[in-house]
């Protein structure tokens, strides 16, 4: 098949499984349903990675294919396309690959959920609206993926519907998510009206022209390029999570794990990075854009890790995690190092789906305890999610031998940014931020990565679970955790590969010697902007500083967890102002339901109960009531009442209509 | 000039409720007999009303400004009766035909009082309907837009829940000031012009001063069936009293008729005065978005909830007309013509919760998704659509019309736009409180799926939403034409305003501060 029919099936078969498995699946079972999903998502999977390797092989061509008109009005036209270079062709391996291993997972982890075809249609949907996203070639396919990956974010977070906590998630994920769409939408009208197109082979060319350009916007005059990069990094914003948008993410914990790790880690976070990515010829002329961009990523970094110091539910752990590693790759493209941020994208997305479907796997073995300080000691009793989990945790921290090509994926795409920002950082304030910010961050992610595996797998596993083995004879066997089924093995060995060694591969081709190749054009960069290349003349203790602070975050986890066990817990019991503060997540959530919810509800009360009882009604037709009653009271069979009046001054109407009519007719008849 | 199509059609349903009437002149005793074959001619009668509608659809040339189907016979005194439809009207025909049928299913079973009489006020009321939106005869106009109200103070009246008579006052009161004031104004036009014929009148240069009038006073009339805020509050009250297909007709045909009202007199006849009152159309549509977004929040009725949100979405349209350009008044059209759809499907899956359990109030309810999958489907679809999922129609009317008004002021886009973050606030607590957690009423644990004839009435409306959504040029392409006849018209006024916003000239929107090179 030539490369247009490949993207063509890779776009729609997820569609047409969760067709399948959505509409059909009672009919055709359970099995049935998780097969044909599955396999259709390993097919879409294989054709991508064969348009992958021919674009990285450099015999394939950037090329848009379109299918149908979508919207058209004036010059508002956009197409139901797909749109193939090297940063679509990048996010199909990542999505397809991640979906496909996730799906596999699934049929071990749902295996005793009674919806299953449910879960898979709205898995392959989900596939579906992502693949849709990345091979949009106009604004508005974009958004459709954009909003749709939205709902099956919220139908996946909301999946066990009878938990009330879970139903909650998901209606605040997609409004937070509408938050950041309400500028997004604005971004995208603003640049129809600039450009007269939403359709980016169109528009990119026309930027470089009118850099300069100030449009007015809520009667202020703006720079053009900056006020459009805000708008629609406000959307990217709320898609990946970034501070003051982020309080979603570790709510959407709710879900199934194999949902977090394929929406909430490996690509719908990441939706965001990839759109800055892909507007990079836009940012490249938004200086103020970028600095808010680098500044809100650098912020996010640091904020999100320093929770995720302090959190005990596994799964929120690695979602606040999964918000710091955004936030890296956020000030990566602020910075200008797009390929730097996209690099971290895919590393990220191999080793952050194995962490969670390892959590999953920890888990399904726990039989749903989520509470890492009901855990501990499990390295015997699940070697092989142990062990998986020490790649993922190695890959995150990001280890390996500075100066070399040893080490983890973590390590050359994570290095890679903090080497860039502070090559950008010598000349850029906001940059230089975020160098130190990234940098701090390294040693915490090294810190909270560590605590992870330490409190779960090692020390002695508290009583309550102790109790149950020691009765393993008995009926109680079941609670013994145990190590999971192959079909949620397999997938962890794929991605512990990827996790080891999707840096040290694809390393040249993304952001180092051979980039330009790679990339051709899909990245735009500014003629003055080198920071990929700066980067290499960074002094040496730049390189060392990284693998310096994550070592010493592995070694205060090892002290607090291991060598004096029971100080973490100590430092948690005492209940600090800082670890308050991280424990209660910066007191967002609070913070959000005083104000805007609670703005909301009184606006709603006051409006309606005031607004249109009081005031409308009661001085319009409750008031006109009042002081015609009697008549009121007459006209109260209605049927005879209104209606007669009505028709009686309605052919009061037409007579006096008639009348002139006939007056007319004489005068110019 | 021999009976045409559109006459045909507007009269046919009409000859169904004759038909009606005599079966039940003729039953006697045998009332349940007759019900079921009234109910079945109904059926028939609208079907194929629809089918009529279709073929001109087919036959429709989406490529003409002027009207198409046109049939003309002089009455008296210069009135005639003049009929015709184009690209802004035919669609609104087509809805109105398409929901009907949807109707009569709908209240097989849950209308048990007087079923003839009621589907004979059904039937004369897509009449006049029809006639609204075919009526190239002021006076013709007037007619139907009048009159169409009585089968539906007849419905709600009649066939209305307890507190019906409050709520057909309302109706009653607000309706009746819009309509002497446009009655007024119909008078000065015949008048002023000297004919009652539309194309006459769309010819005709009303001054200046006049045109301010004029446009007053449609205004009114149209402002009240929009609704706009604040003359809004008669529509909760009317949704929540009427049955479930009164309440399908009036949020998906009767607000229409507002902005068709909008769309074929006020912009083309006084553009002066269109360009002149446009910044009050858009506060007052901002306030609708925002402010009825709100209090649709905190409802506690699901019929009131959604009528709220129609109230917000009318804003969309109303705002989309006055933006004066081709993506707002196209955005507009679309906008009406998916309402017509979701709002319509949204009465419906209220109409299917409330036939089994008799109780609107939302705190009744809750876990439905556990016995009612595909329910849960068909009301997460609409929902979604509601919400302006792109996919949905919802979507290309709310992007457009946010297109639209953007040029005309930064100010009601970004307004509007946080209009779309409350209406998913509103619309998914909805849903999340009826659909979402364990059914703990015991009154619910019985409850039943969506039966065959249900279904059969969700599936059109669930392929118009999908279609619309993702091919949405089967109904701009409609639209096209005669929209850009109506701009076009409004030309003149625009550059007087020396305030050029048309699409040729995006670059119009921006203040070019000149490029420092």
């Amino acid at each position: 098949m030539d490369a247009q029919s490949l993207i063509t099936f890779a776009i729609f078969a997820p569609l047409l499984g969760a067709v399948i498995a959505g509409f059909f699946g009672r009919l055709i079972g359970d099995r049935a349903a998780q097969l044909s999903t599955t396999a259709l998502v390993f097919a879409a999977c294989a054709a991508s990675w064969v348009i992958f390797l021919q674009v990285f092989s450099g015999s394939l061509e950037a090329f848009t294919l379109q299918y149908l008109r979508f919207i058209d009005v004036g010059s508002f036209t956009a197409h139901w396309s797909a749109r193939l270079d090297t940063l679509s062709a990048v996010m199909l391996v990542v999505v397809t690959s991640v979906s496909a291993l996730v799906h596999f997972y699934s049929i071990g982890y749902m295996e005793e959920d009674p919806h299953k075809p449910r879960f898979f249609a709205y898995l392959s949907l989900f596939t579906f609206a992502m693949l849709m996203l990345v091979t949009a070639a106009d604004f508005m396919q974009l958004f459709f993926g954009w909003e749709g990956v939205g709902l099956a974010s919220y139908l996946l977070i909301g999946f066990w519907y009878k938990k009330s906590t879970a139903s909650a998630a998901a209606i605040k994920a997609f409004v937070v998510n509408r938050v950041g769409d309400f500028g997004f939408a604005l971004g995208i009208i603003g640049c129809f009206w600039l450009f007269g197109t939403i359709e980016f082979a169109e528009l990119f060319p026309q930027i470089a022209a009118k850099s300069d350009v100030s449009v007015a916007f809520l009667g202020m005059s703006l720079p053009a390029m900056d006020l459009l990069g805000v708008l629609l990094f406000i959307g990217a914003m709320g898609k990946s999570a970034q501070f003051f948008l982020h309080t979603w993410l570790p709510d959407a914990m709710e879900g199934p794990t194999p949902v977090s790790a394929l929406i909430h880690a490996a690509t719908m976070v990441t939706a965001g990075v990839y759109m800055v990515c892909l507007l990079s010829p836009l940012y490249e002329f938004a200086p103020v854009a970028k600095t808010v961009i680098t500044v809100v990523g650098a912020v996010t970094a640091l904020f999100a890790a320093t929770v995720g110091l302090a959190q005990n539910d596994i799964k929120r752990v690695i979602a606040y995690s999964t918000c710091s590693q955004l936030g890296y790759m956020f000030f990566a493209a602020g910075i200008g190092a797009y390929q730097a941020a996209m690099f971290h994208l895919f590393t990220h997305a191999f080793f952050k789906a194995l962490l969670f479907l390892g959590a999953g796997s920890v888990i399904h073995g726990m039989h749903h305890e989520q509470d890492m300080r009901n855990m501990g000691g499990l390295a015997r009793f699940m070697p092989v999610t142990y062990a998986v989990m020490l790649i993922g945790t190695l890959a995150i921290t990001g280890f390996g031998i500075p100066g070399t090509y040893l080490g983890f994926a973590g390590f050359f795409s994570k290095d890679a940014i903090i080497e860039s920002a502070y090559a950008a950082g010598l000349h850029n304030g906001a940059a230089h931020m975020a160098f130190w910010f990234g940098l701090i961050a390294a040693g915490l992610t090294a810190f909270y990565s560590w605590r992870l595996a330490f409190m779960t797998f090692h020390g002695p596993l508290p009583k309550a679970h102790e109790g149950a083995h020691g009765d393993a004879h008995d009926d109680d066997h079941h609670h013994e955790p145990h190590e999971s089924p192959m079909v949620m093995l397999i997938p962890l060995f794929v991605l512990s590969v990827g996790a080891v060694f999707a840096g040290y591969v694809f390393y040249d081709a993304f952001v180092d010697h051979h980039q330009a190749e790679f990339w051709r054009g899909a990245i735009y960069t500014a003629a003055d902007n080198h920071v990929l290349h700066d980067r290499h003349d960074v002094p040496g203790w730049v390189l060392w500083a990284p693998f310096v602070v994550s070592m010493l975050g592995l070694f205060g986890a090892f002290v607090a967890y291991i060598w004096k066990r029971g100080m973490g817990k100590r430092v948690a019991d005492r209940g600090g102002p800082l670890h308050s503060l991280f424990y209660n997540k910066w007191w967002f959530d609070e913070l959000y339901d005083a104000t805007f919810v609670r703005l909301t509800r009184v606006l709603g009360d006051v409006f309606w109960k005031v607004g249109d009882q009081k005031i409308i009604d009661g001085f319009g037709p409750n008031g006109f009531a009042a002081t015609a009653a009697h008549t009121a009271r007459r006209l109260a069979k209605l049927q005879s009442g209104f209606v007669y009046h009505y028709a009686f001054v309605m052919l009061l109407g037409v007579l006096v209509l008639g009348a002139l009519g006939l007056w007319l007719s004489g005068v110019w008849g | 000039m021999s009976i045409g199509l559109l006459t045909i059609m507007t009269l046919l349903p009409t000859v169904g409720a004759g038909i009606i009437y005599l079966m039940r002149l003729s039953a006697g005793a045998n009332r349940e007999g007759m019900d079921q074959s009234a109910k079945h001619v109904a059926l028939w009668t609208t079907l194929l009303t629809f089918g009529l509608s279709v073929w001109m659809m087919i036959g429709f040339d989406d490529r003409i400004t002027d009207f198409q189907f046109v049939e003309k016979i002089d009455w008296f005194a210069g009135i005639s009766y003049h009929m015709g439809v184009d690209g802004i009207s035919v669609l609104l025909v087509l809805l109105t035909t398409f929901l009907m049928p949807l109707c009569i299913l709908a209240s097989w079973h849950s209308i048990k009082d007087r079923l003839a009489e009621y589907l004979i006020a059904f039937l004369i009321l897509e009449t006049l309907m029809i006639g609204v939106f075919c009526a190239l005869d002021l006076v013709l106009f007037y007619l139907f837009f009048e009159a169409g109200l009585i089968p539906m103070y007849l419905i709600i009246g009649i066939w209305g829940g307890t507190n019906r008579v409050y709520a057909a006052y309302k109706f009653f009161l607000y309706t009746l000031l819009g309509s002497v004031l446009m009655l007024v104004a119909v008078i000065v036009m015949i008048s002023q012009a000297g004919t009652s014929s539309i194309p006459d009148l769309l010819a005709y240069p009303f001054a200046e001063d006049l045109q301010t009038w004029l446009w007053l006073a449609f205004f009114a009339s149209f402002a009240v069936k929009m609704p706009m805020w604040p003359v809004h509050t008669w529509l909760p009250d009317a949704h929540v009293q009427a049955p479930t297909a009164g309440s399908v007709i009036l949020a998906g045909v009767l607000l229409k008729m507002g902005g068709y009202g909008f769309l074929r007199f006020s912009l083309p006849m006084f553009p002066d005065a269109s360009q002149m009152f446009a910044p009050l159309v858009f506060a007052l549509s901002v306030i609708a978005i925002i402010y009825a977004s709100l209090v649709a929040f905190r409802q506690v009725d699901i019929k009131k909830l959604i009528a709220y949100s129609s109230v917000a979405h009318m804003g969309f349209v109303t705002m989309g007309i006055f933006a004066l350009n081709a993506q707002g008044v196209q955005g507009a059209m679309f906008q009406m013509i998916s309402h017509g759809v979701i709002s319509g499907a949204l009465f419906l899956c209220v109409g299917v919760v409330y036939d089994r359990m008799h109780t609107r109030e939302i705190a009744f309810y809750g876990g439905l998704t556990s016995r009612m999958p595909i329910f849960a489907f068909m009301f997460l679809l609409f929902t979604m659509g509601n919400v302006g999922l792109p996919g949905t129609s919802g979507f290309v009317g709310e992007i457009l019309t946010m297109t639209g008004v953007y040029a005309a002021s930064t100010w009601v886009a970004v307004l509007a736009a946080s209009g779309v973050i409350f209406s998913a606030v509103y619309a998914l607590t909805l849903y999340r409180k009826v659909m979402f957690g364990e059914i703990t009423n015991p009154k619910l644990k019985t409850i039943t799926d969506m039966n065959g004839r249900e279904i059969a009435v969700f599936v059109p409306l669930v392929v118009a939403t999908i279609v619309m959504g993702v091919a949405p040029g089967l109904v701009l392409d409609v639209t096209n034409a005669s929209v850009a006849g109506v701009l076009d018209m409004m030309l003149p006024a625009q550059t007087m305003a020396h305030e050029m916003i048309t699409d040729s000239l995006p670059t119009a929107a921006l203040e070019t501060m000149g490029t420092a090179q």
